[in-house]
């Protein structure tokens, strides 16, 4: 019998694998996918958008196998993205068709449909309720039964809101600059890889799929002081898009195409104060725009892409912000956690590699000193 | 075998896609040609370019070889193993010639590889020049006109400050007269191998999004000084404490009974192949 190599990675994995499932279901209680999507709005809402895919069960379903770790559960539905064919490109989606759940405006207090509060956390104070300790199914049915027949009471009941934008009409007022229609079909991130100068679509595309903390972190530091721009809100909505494909044989014609479904999602149009010169040396203070979009009800993202699409329509290299390699390479999550994780893996080759270059200097100075 | 994905996980389209960038990569050596990576079920960073090039590659009559770190049994090689022969099928090994696709994270085997084999190797930072350009489109610019110098400065400032060349793994070298190419942190030992090389070489980058490639016969040359001569690692009058080769590759080891040093070669394979051959017990 010949010699057999050190085993042990195989058995390693698998038991490892077995004290994962342990640590997951180790008080005997399983949290069901159906309740993870009932309850955890906002973690999904997370996970979509980081994940690029839309899809509320399966994200409840990867926050589950993750443990409601967001950067395992993007890591999932990023692997499952991978093995799903591209059958179709949805027809462009105007967003003033967005049925709106909620939409303000932080620059201008009288817009037309009004400012409209939806459900948000921003007006509520953040103590701990301890009610919910208690709260039952029974319970939150009773309250849903009470908030419906409140409702129905209400003389009218909206529904299809759609309103127009903000910045459309500030721009009939002359107040921002018109703006034409990019018709130019955009690129997709995930079939062509980035190159730099990158496109405004690439952009958007890596923005919004980028990691929320990472996307907010930087543009932060943009309103804080690298690179001094205070933007306002002009207009920040939630609600749900319509999507719709092209009939195979008839593409382009609006009468024959299917809608699929809607996507819940967040928008912001930020508005940025610039001074512009104009003619004669004379300056003038004018707006610029800074659009942010994702998936789910993710302001603070939203709003923070918004930041960072302006900064990147003007490059500047003073300010990593500002800096498309920088802040584009950098926000994904998938991308950077799997390089930082990677660090756990051996590195014996390497590292032997290194040391001899270590001893070869320390050899030379040691002979350096005795000659 | 997992029958709920397509073989090889990819659907059809991915895969020729990657071929694609993968056939401009052989045309073009030591070239990086950039591709639409997708995300894998295995750590970005943790060989998915390797990864993404072998399920693109593999048929139903493929035999499969990974090798992390010289080590057919490290954790990270059993895991790609697992998924390839999950979601494929096919027979995996870990005799380097019975290997039709050899995968392999930062070591190139010891036995001489043939024409009828593809080494694939993961690669972190697929630019060599990045040590000192941050920057992707000024580095591109660079390849573009053959401007080199800052890759011999570097290798100049490491000889004026500490004697001698420092690069560990990953040492820069010229591939067919034209680029400038990380070889992937192989270690200096391991670059001679890739020149003139019988197999066909491809170096995957999944997070980075590029395909590079050495085709069979190419001139590869390690950057060096004409008086500072590029120095493979030496493990000058040292042998393998189990099979006795010299001339490998060696891992350093403590002996935690004598507390000395030992050492033992690090291709696994390489070692047990050899034992067996001598028939020492």
């Amino acid at each position: 019998m010949g010699y057999v190599a050190v085993k042990g990675g195989t058995l390693a994995i698998e038991e490892s694998i077995k004290r994962l499932k342990f640590e997951r279901v180790k008080q005997g209680r399983t949290i069901e996918v159906e309740k993870i999507q009932a309850g955890m709005r906002g973690l999904i809402d997370q996970v979509m958008s980081e994940s690029s895919i839309y899809d509320e069960t399966l994200a409840a379903l990867a926050i589950k196998q993750a443990e409601g770790n967001p950067e395992e559960a993007v890591f999932l539905l990023r692997a499952y993205r991978s093995t799903i064919p591209r059958k179709h490109y949805s027809r462009v989606i105007e967003s003033d068709e967005m049925q709106l759940e909620r939409r303000i405006s932080a620059s201008f207090k009288d817009i037309p449909g009004g400012q409209i509060l939806g459900a948000t956390t921003d007006y509520t104070h953040r103590l701990l309720d301890f009610r919910l300790m208690e709260e039952t199914d029974e319970s939150v049915q009773e309250w849903l039964h009470q908030f419906h027949n409140e409702d129905s009471q209400n003389e009218e009941q909206v529904t299809d809101l759609t309103l127009a934008k903000v910045l459309d009409y500030l721009r009939k007022e002359g107040l921002i600059p018109p703006c034409e229609n990019n018709n130019q079909e955009p690129d997709d991130v995930t079939r062509e890889s980035l190159e730099f100068p990158s496109t405004r679509s690439q952009r958007l595309q890596i923005l919004t799929r980028g990691q929320t903390g990472a996307v907010t972190s930087l543009a932060y530091a943009v309103i804080r002081g690298y690179g001094a721009l205070h933007p306002t809100v002009g207009e920040l909505r939630v609600g749900k898009l319509p999507v719709t494909i092209d009939h195979p044989t008839s593409e382009g014609n609006d009468e024959d195409s299917y809608y699929i479904g809607e996507v819940q999602v967040t928008e912001a149009e930020m508005l940025m104060p610039v001074s512009v010169e104009k003619e004669y040396g004379k300056k003038e203070m004018e707006f610029e725009i800074g659009y942010g979009l994702c998936f789910g009800q993710n302001e603070t993202k939203a709003i923070a892409m918004g930041i960072l699409d302006n900064c990147l329509e003007h490059p500047n290299n003073e300010f990593p912000s500002h800096n498309e390699e920088f802040v584009l390479y950098h926000i994904d999550s998938v991308e950077s956690t799997g390089f930082i994780s990677h660090l756990k893996m051996p590195h014996y080759v390497t590292f032997q590699s290194k040391l001899d270059s270590v001893r070869k200097t320390k050899k030379e100075e040691r002979q350096e000193v005795n000659s | 075998m997992n029958t709920a994905y397509n073989f090889a996980f990819f659907d059809e389209g991915s895969k020729r896609e990657i071929r694609r960038a993968t056939l401009k990569a052989i045309a073009i050596p030591g070239y990086q040609v950039p591709f639409a990576s997708r995300e894998m079920p295995i750590g970005r960073g943790w060989g998915t370019g390797g990864l993404q090039l072998t399920l693109s590659l593999i048929g139903k009559n493929d035999v499969l070889k990974v090798i992390d770190q010289g080590s057919d049994e490290s954790v990270n090689a059993v895991n790609i193993k697992k998924l390839v022969s999950d979601t494929t099928g096919v027979e995996t090994t870990e005799e380097t010639h019975d290997a039709t696709l050899i995968q392999s994270r930062h070591r190139i085997p010891e036995v001489p590889l043939t024409k009828d084999q593809i080494l694939i190797l993961q690669v972190p930072i697929p630019e060599p020049l990045r040590y000192y350009e941050p920057s992707e489109s000024e580095t591109k610019k660079l390849h573009a006109e053959k401007e080199y110098s800052g890759a011999w400065l570097m290798l100049f400032e490491q000889i004026m400050k500490y004697g001698s060349m420092t690069t560990g793994a990953d040492h820069p070298v010229l591939v067919h007269e034209r680029y400038v190419m990380a070889p992937s942190p192989i270690p200096r030992f391991d670059n001679p191998k890739m020149d003139e090389s019988e197999a066909l070489i491809l170096l995957g980058a999944g997070r980075e999004k590029k395909v590079y490639a050495v085709p069979p016969y190419t001139k590869v040359v390690s950057l060096d000084f004409e008086d500072f001569p590029f120095e493979p690692e030496s493990f000058e009058d040292k042998e393998c404490r189990l099979c006795g080769s010299t001339g490998v590759f060696l891992d350093e080891l403590v002996d935690e009974a004598t507390d000395e040093t030992v050492y033992q070669c690090n291709d696994t394979s390489y070692c047990l192949e050899k034992l067996n051959a001598v028939g020492v017990k």
